[in-house]
């Protein structure tokens, strides 16, 4: 039964094509192992009954010769992207009941290409968080466990990650702020992509971010990453941060062969007080790019510890504008107060809807723009923001890619770094320099640690490279070969 | 440089519309200022002749034709309202 | 210089005002959506999802919004910004949906220029505009529909709106009034609002502070949402005595936001104990910013049409019309295009030049015409008589067909019919009679059978001629042409 669940986007495809299988066949092991997955707490709203119907039309569509790579693929979508009619929430109680009357681009395209909805993910609230712990919808459980000891799954896409590593979804859309679709890649051993900013439409977005979110995927091989990713891309006139580049056929840049690449190792990655095998397994990496031809060269990235903070002034500062529109007049919670008015709705509703870490950011978004501050915090992060963009544009003129360890850590506990905010914000120290960049990257999975849960390595490229990106993570994945695959204690 | 104070906070919260209980402020200060000071470290960064970031996308501004190519869905509009009436929404009064 | 002063105690008062004018940008949809802006639909029918700040939603920028602002500029003779920014103004209010409005702070797309007033008796007095910047309309909240409930409109959210801010030179009503009159003429004539301010189209917030003169600038309150030129100037008369009573009190001026309340007369404070506030302005990373070349500016200039005080000049140097004449065709777009459609037909018809015929041409448009359109209640756009129908009726008087006089009913016909003048003169006979044998003819009789009043003015009662005057007309119907009855009578009567 769970076989189907077991074949990589690009293996269905072949048996959908030669007929061998059909894609109502696939949906429903699919919609099987969606229920047997309920642990997991990956999917906060199902959809059996549009999937079967898509899947039929899929298969009206392979008969009609018109298959194309997502055609018939099982796949879940991220609560933060707008589903015609559906749930969608961004994982947040102020947005209850919410159901949009439109659809997101990158779904949207999607179902254009024949693709299939199991239902939608859970994720930190608006995207905020790095562990799936702040949800409405309660935790995501990673679906490699520690022992018998639970681990998060990584952030905000932890829906994501737990579907497609706990074989209940062949793909996921996923977002990236920060380092949503990286982290929570390496640690659930599958492969995220986020492409350069302006590649994917953030039309249909539950916005966080504006000048940082990026939609992308995550599948459990780079194969399947290229496949999904290139159905999502494209120029969207409804979206003016939308550039209007072609789409290349990302599956074609998965050629295996990297001679005479020159990858960048930024020394100002190895980080004080990084764990010793995260060391060993980017040493493994840079052994495996020059088996493969490759040329490692050290490079500079001076800004990089400057990074997370510029991250935490810019982020809040836009997520706090933003978000002002939930407010309870047009849509989701409303809170009204006994003899109250407007003002008394607006902060009752607030309060109530949005959790602490929203709050928190919220908070922080509101005083680094006020009066007064705006030069010392807002200003001065997008000045150090160019600085660090500067250092890759500088960078990229001597390499080709960069190699990075995705995270600094493997997952940990539930409440593990529930303490300290800042303890939080630090899981993203590698993915956010390049978020801020607008450049694309890729997670890896390359490796388990001592505790038998998945490390991954991070690829960047230059802007509009996600080819390069691809060809270095088929290669890494290739020379890696990682076949683990968590022992399945939730069904 | 900051040191964010309960009223700052409560001042905070009104600019964001979002009701912090008075019993709550304190702790909220202490969580900003933990964060906040942590930012600070940008005051290290030499900045000097850097122009800020405008747009991280290398692009123009598309501009669209002045057509009328949307509205005309006042029931799309309302559908998700909490309250609406004869096609408005509804809301509690301003309390002068 | 003005002279308008407010009378204090010890001395007189200097009133110092600036006016930041919200002008409805004229397109056929939004500034960052693809809805309608036009006026009086079902409520929430005209709302976009972007609009409605559904989650997930983006703005996308309309050209026309952007070229209008341009030729706004380039009207005011001002200064062109060709890269400018739109920032996030952030606060809460019902009908501001996003919980910001998209707006521009520190690079708006037009900087300095110029509004020329037109005081009266020729005189001129230049006011500064210190710059537009297009920024989105709210859209409508009504507060006494329900009595705990506000209704809430989207329809005007995200209208586009060019804020025209002056600089703080008008020193009188009388300037603030000649000021924003002028402003809408420009903007009706080049097209870019249609200044409508009943309609809220166009609504002008004043910023009103007193002085001694010579003394630096006082403490200035805003009236807001003024919706007419004359409630402005009273809104003035008022707030500015209102702060010079308060100052010799001893007291000082609250910086505050004020509403004007129009039945009252009176102005009153808009916030009670709100703080200020803090916008937080900072750009918007939805968008880019505005960009266009000298290309684009210049193709916006040529769209421009000749503007009033260019046109004005004209009518009195080039074409000899009345200072007066040409200030009041000139005033509205429909007017002067009337007139010189109506000038240009004329011309053609009789074939004689422009300039000899302005005058008349004008007089007659604004006696005859705009005399009988007032009193219909009719605006130039639904006059039943064309530029081209007045045209010919005026050729008829200029080559002696008629006279003057019936000129004026053969107007009034074609005023209630649209019937065109020959016609009517054809159909009722008026032709004037100028043939000097028929005239010769009929004063001989009107002399045979007036024997007593003939030797009463030799005698010298030289008035009567008008009685034979009015003989010889009553006897053709009044058609015949008095130049000439003039010119035969008199010689007959002397014998």
């Amino acid at each position: 039964m769970t076989d189907l669940t077991k074949l990589t986007i690009a293996g269905a495809r072949d048996l959908l094509k030669k007929g061998e299988i059909t894609a109502r066949e696939l949906t429903e092991a699919h919609i099987a192992s969606v229920e047997a997955a309920d642990a997991l707490n990956a999917y906060i709203a199902k959809t059996p009954e549009l999937a079967l119907e898509q899947a039929d039309k899929a298969d009206a569509k392979i008969k009609a010769g018109e298959q194309k790579g997502m055609t018939g693929i099982p796949v879940g979508i991220k609560d933060l992207f707008a589903t015609k009619g559906v749930h969608t929430q961004a994982c947040s109680h102020i947005l209850d009941g919410f159901k949009p009357e439109y659809e997101s681009t990158v779904s949207q395209k999607l179902w254009d290409d024949g693709a299939v909805m199991l239902g939608k993910l859970n994720m930190d609230e608006f995207a905020m968080g790095s562990s799936n712990e702040t949800s409405f919808y309660g935790p995501v459980k990673n679906p490699w466990r520690r022992g018998d000891t639970d681990t998060v799954p990584g952030g905000s896409s932890g829906g994501s990650v737990a579907s497609v590593a706990g074989f209940a979804a062949m793909g996921a859309t996923a977002s990236d702020t920060g380092g949503s679709i990286r982290q929570p890649a390496s640690f659930t051993g599958t492969f995220g992509i986020k492409p350069t900013y302006g590649r994917c439409s953030r039309y249909g977005m539950v916005a966080f971010a504006s000048s940082l979110d990026q939609a992308g995927t995550i599948t459990r091989t780079v194969r399947d990453g290229a496949i999904m990713l290139e159905s999502i891309s494209g120029f969207d006139a409804k979206d003016s941060t939308s550039v209007d580049m072609a789409v290349p056929n990302f599956e074609a840049a998965l050629t295996g062969d990297i001679r005479g690449m020159k990858i960048g190792i930024p020394q100002e990655y190895h980080l004080a007080g990084m764990p010793g095998e995260i060391e060993a397994l980017w040493h493994q990496g840079i052994e495996w790019m020059k088996a493969a031809g490759a040329e490692v060269v050290d490079i500079n990235l001076p800004h990089t510890k400057y990074a997370l903070p510029t991250y935490y002034i810019v982020a809040p500062a836009e997520a706090s504008s933003n978000l002002a529109r939930y407010d309870g007049v047009r849509y989701g919670l409303r809170e009204t107060v006994n003899g109250g008015g407007l003002v008394d709705m607006y902060e009752a509703t607030r309060a109530a809807g949005f959790g602490d870490e929203v709050k928190r950011r919220i908070m922080i978004g509101t005083y680094v723009l006020s009066a007064g501050y705006y030069d010392a915090y807002y200003l001065k992060a997008q000045k150090v923001r160019q600085l660090i963009a500067n250092d890759f544009k500088r960078a990229f003129e001597k390499v080709d890619a960069i190699l990075t360890p995705t995270a600094p850590s493997a997952a940990f506990a539930p409440g593990e770094k529930s303490d300290d905010p800042i303890a939080m914000y630090l899981n993203d120290v590698f993915t956010v320099p390049a978020s801020l960049a607008g450049l694309p990257g890729s997670s890896v999975p390359v490796g388990l640690d001592a505790n038998g849960l998945p490390l991954g390595l991070q690829i960047l490229g230059k802007p509009w490279d996600e080819e390069t990106v691809f060809k270095v993570s088929g290669v890494m994945e290739e020379a890696a070969n990682f076949t683990a695959k968590p022992a399945e204690w939730w069904r | 440089m900051s040191d964010i104070d309960k009223a700052t906070v409560a001042k905070i919260a009104r600019l964001a519309r979002i009701k912090i209980e008075e019993d709550k402020l304190e702790a909220l200060a202490g969580e900003l200022n933990n964060i906040l000071g942590w930012v600070e470290q940008l005051d290290e960064v030499n900045t000097d002749d850097i122009q800020p970031m405008s747009s991280v996308v290398d692009a123009k501004l598309r501009w669209r034709l002045d057509e009328v190519t949307d509205g005309d869905k006042q029931e799309s509009v309302l559908k998700n309202a909490p309250n609406a009436e004869y096609g408005f929404f509804a809301v509690p009064k301003v309390i002068e | 210089m003005s002279n308008y002063r407010i009378q204090g105690a010890a001395g007189d008062w200097e009133v110092v005002l600036g006016l930041e004018v919200h002008a409805q940008v004229v397109s056929n949809a939004k500034l960052f959506s693809g809805a309608s802006t036009e006026f009086g639909a079902e409520p929430n029918a005209q709302v976009s999802l972007v609009d409605a700040a559904m989650p997930g939603m983006l703005p996308t920028i309309n050209a026309e919004c952007i070229r209008q602002a341009v030729r706004t500029g380039l009207a005011l003779g001002a200064q062109i910004n060709k890269f400018s920014v739109f920032d996030r103004k952030n606060y809460f209010y019902a009908d501001l949906p996003q919980g910001y409005q998209i707006s521009q702070f520190k690079h708006p797309i037009v900087g300095e220029g110029t509004v020329t007033l037109d005081m009266g008796d020729g005189k001129t007095k230049d006011v500064g505009v210190e710059r537009i910047h297009l920024e989105q309309d709210a859209g409508k909240s009504m507060h006494d529909q329900h009595p705990q409930l506000t209704y809430v409109d989207l329809n005007r959210s995200g209208v586009a709106l060019m804020e025209i801010v002056s600089k703080p030179d008008m020193r009188s009503p009388e300037e603030a009034g000649a000021y924003l009159t002028k402003l809408r003429t420009i903007l009706r004539y080049i097209g870019t609002c249609d200044g409508n301010m009943e309609q809220g189209s166009m609504r002008a917030d004043v910023n009103v502070s007193v002085r001694k003169p010579g003394d630096p600038l006082g403490t200035r309150c805003e009236i807001k949402n003024v919706n007419s030129i004359r409630f402005v100037r009273q809104a003035i008369e008022y707030e500015a005595q209102r702060q010079v009573d308060i100052l010799e009190e001893g007291g000082v001026i609250d910086q505050e936001t004020r509403l004007f309340d129009p039945a009252k007369g009176e102005t009153r404070s808009m916030r009670s104990k709100e703080e200020a506030h803090d916008y937080r302005y900072f750009p918007d990373p939805d968008l880019l910013p505005v960009e266009f070349d000298d290309a684009f500016i210049e193709a916006a200039r040529e769209s421009l049409p000749e503007l009033p005080d260019d046109k004005k000049a004209r009518f009195v140097e080039e074409l000899g019309v009345s200072d007066y004449n040409a200030s009041v065709l000139v005033g509205e777009k429909e007017s002067c295009d009337f007139f010189e459609e109506l000038l240009s037909a004329l011309a053609a018809k009789t074939g004689k030049p422009g300039q000899k015929l302005a005058a008349k041409a004008s007089n007659w448009v604004m006696g005859d015409l705009f005399g009988a359109l007032n009193k219909a209640s009719k605006s130039v756009s639904e006059s039943p008589v064309t530029a081209k129908q007045g045209a010919d009726l005026l050729a008829l008087v200029e080559d002696g067909t008629i006279s003057g006089r019936i000129a004026k009913d053969v107007f009034e016909i074609m005023f209630e019919t649209g019937k065109d003048a020959e016609a009517i003169v054809e159909e009722k006979g008026l032709k004037q009679v100028s043939d000097t044998g028929e005239i010769e003819k009929i004063i001989d009789e009107v002399i045979a059978a007036n024997p007593g009043q003939l030797e009463q003015y030799r005698a010298g009662k030289d008035k009567l001629i008008g009685f034979f005057v009015g003989q010889v007309m009553k006897a053709t119907g009044g058609k015949a042409n008095p130049g000439m009855v003039n010119q035969l009578l008199k010689p007959k009567l002397d014998g």
